[in-house]
């Protein structure tokens, strides 16, 4: 990524790469995995966190042996703009009872993917809510599953009760092409909310 | 360590004290020594940067590094590593890469970089050219 720059020295500013990360949520099953890999240049990466990380005191070791075998993947991907500026995406786990992770992925994102199938758009509910709630910048894109029944983004929107603001993109996540379009929509979807917000409130 | 679930009974305990079900040989927070946090934690974001302060083939002197600290410092040197790709690269817990990291930054082995919050992004320059990249792909 940034070879030869050994001469680095701490905090000396510009040359060190900037990342920023946009996250893809939506129900289980729904395609975060796969519109990572569509547009990821490394083949999706999977890490764990240990369900005894949720603020269990460092001390206290009762049921550590059960816990340590509980643990949450998240999907990540990568995109190196350029040297200096690399874009990392993260799919959220996606049960509800996981949600103590959202915080640590959503501290300092740039936007989200809500990603939605019409056949079950309740599952998306929960992540609307989480993004809404926090101020986070994010679109919905309904993933167009073959046999799926199409509806228009505004029937959607209607659904999802969603602000008018927020954008709506029918998309397939196995195309790379129509991935992209939805990160191109959350990052313009941001500096739409940069502009009129320079400070957008994070809790 | 492994037999300590008190699950299988004395014989089976016997026959086989390590199956599947036993988990890694080696229990991830042994590598922390049980430690789950680290005083670093808040720099630690998935997308934090570690980068290395020395050169590949210089010596890693610290005795008290674990081989999993001087990996993590090995590939550190090739090309700055994320935090999430360092636990997906080692196949460890974030919590276990973090205590670690934080390990080498007490060490003074590495430097992370902070994230940028969008708050503080400088201005429209930066996604304008993030969606640039984007389109390009």
């Amino acid at each position: 990524m940034v070879f030869g720059r050994s001469e680095r020295r701490r905090r000396s500013g510009p040359a060190e790469p900037v990342t920023l990360k946009i996250l893809v949520a939506g129900g289980f099953g729904v395609g975060k995995t796969t519109l990572v890999g569509a547009v990821s240049e490394i083949r999706p990466l999977r890490t764990e966190e240990r369900l005894t990380e949720a603020g269990r005191p460092v001390d206290d070791l009762h049921g550590v042996e059960a816990k340590s075998t509980t643990t949450v993947a998240m999907d990540f991907g990568r995109i190196t703009v350029h040297d200096e500026l690399v874009l990392y995406l993260f799919g959220t786990p996606g049960q509800d009872r996981f949600w103590f992770l959202w915080d640590d992925l959503a501290g300092g994102a740039l936007g989200a993917v809500v990603l939605a199938d019409t056949r079950r758009l309740a599952d998306s509910f929960a992540a609307i809510d989480y993004f809404e709630r926090r101020g986070l910048p994010f679109v919905v894109a309904v993933n167009c599953f073959d046999g799926a029944d199409r509806y228009p983004a505004e029937a959607v929107r209607d659904a999802l009760d969603l602000d008018p603001e927020v954008p709506v993109l029918l998309c397939d996540a196995r195309e790379r092409e129509s991935a992209r379009d939805v990160l191109v929509a959350v990052v313009e979807h941001a500096m739409r909310r940069g502009a009129r917000h320079p400070e957008p409130a994070l809790p | 360590m492994t037999d300590q679930d008190g699950r299988p009974g004395p014989e089976r305990e016997q026959a086989r004290w390590f199956d599947d079900e036993a988990g890694p040989v080696v229990r991830p927070y042994a590598m922390t020594r049980g430690r789950t946090r680290t005083a670093a934690e808040g720099r630690l974001d998935l997308i934090a940067l570690v980068i290395a302060e020395s050169r590949a083939g210089e010596p890693i002197a610290d005795q008290t590094l674990s081989p999993e600290h001087v990996d993590i410092v090995e590939l550190c040197r090739e090309a700055p590593q994320s935090v999430a790709e360092l636990a997906a690269e080692f196949d460890l817990p974030v919590g276990v890469v973090r205590v670690l990291i934080g390990d080498l930054l007490d060490a003074g082995l590495v430097h992370v970089t902070r994230p940028v919050p969008p708050a503080e992004l400088p201005d429209a320059q930066v996604l304008r050219e993030v969606i640039d990249g984007l389109r390009a792909l």
